[in-house]
């Protein structure tokens, strides 16, 4: 069997051991298993890459290997939990930074270093060195391209998230027309360069051109989209850099890459889609929308609270200490106050107290599908108490307190009532039925979506001005005391 | 044409087989799944292997190809330790 038959079969294996991994990442008994499966695959298609390609010298692959482990590495290991839609924006972007540099490795290597005085364009170059000609030369610049947008619209994400430049919508003028002007740049740039110049100084240029124009692309499609739509758009980003790292596959007419990468490909466009569902908008009112900018939430929102009653810890806690049942609804809120573990100690108290607690997940709560499961599970909160909304929004009117900490736009009542709401249709968490609502915050400020919460003026809800943290600490303290234990 | 006809038909039943294994997943798993995924798409360090091993002078294709293979290893070993992190804790939960 020759190098080349026995590398096929193990990118063979390592595409089966990927599909069984993710088959198995979708099922929460399964799913660490099959996380470490899709690493296995991951290490078989490394290997299958060294037995198949010549390999003249490491120097440059250990170079790689060793500086992107160890930042991977670190990284992995010592962000908090509460960072992890941050984490992922930035692996991601690098993914698909990945694919597009591949590409243009693959320009320099097979064209540009190659040619000589040769005159041929870089479809003819690349039919001479045994690949599809004007189909490789096509994929290459589409590596390049979704590469660069996947790059620069990560990056754009990671910020928003962190808080490095305003969550809320920028709108640019002219915004459509210069999208519009840079793809069809980035068209125009990717035909020359796979059909027409010849000169390698021309090829250089054009792909700087392209990878340029992808970037812009990818900060000014990311940049009118509010921060409580970011998860969609790393899911989609993510969608991306699995198309992108395809269209990779292509150029070096290699199966395992087209294989994972049109597998992550379409699992990004689903979970991108499951995420749209749950906030009841489509993907092109997410992407086009600007959703939350100050000219769409001037119908419904906006204006002045009036009528809000707040109260401090110790009244809250007199009203806890009879409760026999409490929903808690996490939100971003509790995740930025690295609230978890102080939610669990005071619903700790509660239980002991007799109280029945549960918790109800909306599924965008957080900045990522998921994010509250994660950091509630970091406290060793048992899974049995999460409750997916549909499933616990009949139990709120029976229910004496819920308890929403650091969550506003997913229990907001003017989605189900207020036509002129922009955010009229979204599920909600119906806490507003609940005999009494806290609300921890910090302040009335809107939330994410940059619209006013009825909520808070509802005569059953009271507001408790603070931290998340410090306010349930608070609350334990006076919940130990009241209750002499 | 035919490797590029046979890389198209893998394409597109491979697009297939993803949205069949994605349709049904508890919304608990949506972000260690994401993460998950995210790190099977540094899958082009394949492709930064064959760019990066094709000489030891530094010309400008070795040079993109280190840089490539560092990048895909970033999302392959942070993705997949980030999301074995968060799946631990669901699983080590269940055991105690």
């Amino acid at each position: 069997m020759s190098g080349q038959q026995l590398a096929q079969l193990i990118y063979l294996l390592s595409a089966v051991l990927f599909i069984v991994g993710l088959k198995r990442l979708t099922r929460v008994r399964t799913a660490r298993a099959g996380n470490a499966l899709a690493a296995v695959a991951m290490l078989l298609a490394v290997v299958g890459a060294l037995v198949e390609y010549q390999i003249v010298s490491f120097q440059w692959l250990l170079v790689g290997v060793v500086s992107g482990g160890l930042i991977g590495g670190v990284a992995a290991m010592r962000v908090p939990m509460t960072k992890m839609p941050e984490m992922v924006a930035i692996f991601n972007g690098f993914g698909g930074a990945a694919s597009a540099v591949v590409a243009a490795s693959v320009l320099w290597a097979e064209v540009i270093e190659k040619a000589g005085s040769q005159s041929a364009t870089v479809a003819e170059h690349l039919t001479t060195a045994g690949q599809n000609g004007g189909a490789s030369a096509v994929t290459l610049a589409l590596s390049i391209f979704i590469g660069g947008v996947t790059l620069s619209g990560s990056f754009v994400a990671y910020l928003k998230l962190a808080g490095r430049i305003p969550g809320r919508p920028l709108m640019l003028p002219l915004r459509h027309f210069i999208n519009a002007a840079l793809v069809i740049g980035a068209v125009v740039t990717s035909g020359c360069l796979a059909f027409d110049v010849t000169a390698t100084a021309e090829m250089a240029k054009l792909c700087m051109i392209l990878a340029g124009a992808s970037i812009v692309l990818g900060v000014l499609l990311v940049i009118p989209i509010g921060g409580a739509d970011m998860p969609v758009v790393i899911s989609l980003l993510n969608s991306y850099s699995g198309v992108a790292a395809s269209a990779t596959g292509f150029v070096i007419g290699n199966n395992v890459l087209i294989i994972s990468g049109a597998m992550v490909g379409a699992a990004g466009l689903i979970l991108t889609k499951i995420m749209c569902v749950a906030m009841n908008r489509s993907l092109a009112n997410v992407i086009f929308g600007g959703f939350g900018s100050d000219d769409s939430s001037a119908g419904g929102g906006g204006g002045e609270y009036e009528n809000v009653t707040s109260c401090g810890v110790e009244e809250a806690v007199m009203i806890l200490e009879s409760a026999t049942s409490m929903i808690v609804v996490p939100g971003y809120g509790l995740a930025v106050a690295q609230a978890q573990h102080a939610v669990r100690e005071m619903a700790d108290l509660m239980e002991k107290n007799g109280c029945n607690v549960r918790y109800a997940i909306h599924p965008v709560a957080g900045r990522m599908p998921g994010h509250m499961n994660v950091l509630l599970a970091e406290a060793d909160i048992p899974y049995e108490q999460l409750v997916e909304m549909e499933a616990i929004n009949p139990d709120f009117p029976t229910t004496d307190v819920a308890l929403v900490i650091g969550a506003n736009d997913v229990v907001n009542p003017a989605a189900l009532d207020d036509k002129t709401s922009p955010i009229y249709g979204m599920p909600i968490l119906e806490v507003h039925h609940a005999q009494t609502v806290f609300v921890v915050k910090r302040g009335l400020g809107a939330g994410f979506a940059g619209v006013k919460n009825v909520l808070f003026e509802r005569d059953n809800t009271m507001m408790v001005y603070g931290d998340a943290k410090k306010v349930l600490q608070g609350l334990t303290t006076e919940l130990k005391d009241s209750l002499g234990s | 044409m035919g490797g590029l006809l046979v890389g198209i038909y893998v394409f597109v039943l491979s697009c297939f087989v993803g949205f069949e294994i994605i349709t049904k997943v508890p919304p608990t798993l949506h972000t260690p799944l994401m993460s998950g995924a995210n790190a099977i798409s540094g899958i082009t360090i394949v492709g930064a292997i064959y760019a990066a091993c094709q000489t030891s002078d530094p010309r400008i294709s070795a040079i993109l190809g280190c840089v490539a293979v560092a990048m895909a290893t970033i999302n392959v070993v942070g993705g997949f330790l980030v999301t074995d992190r968060m799946l631990a804790m669901f699983g080590g939960k269940k055991k105690r």
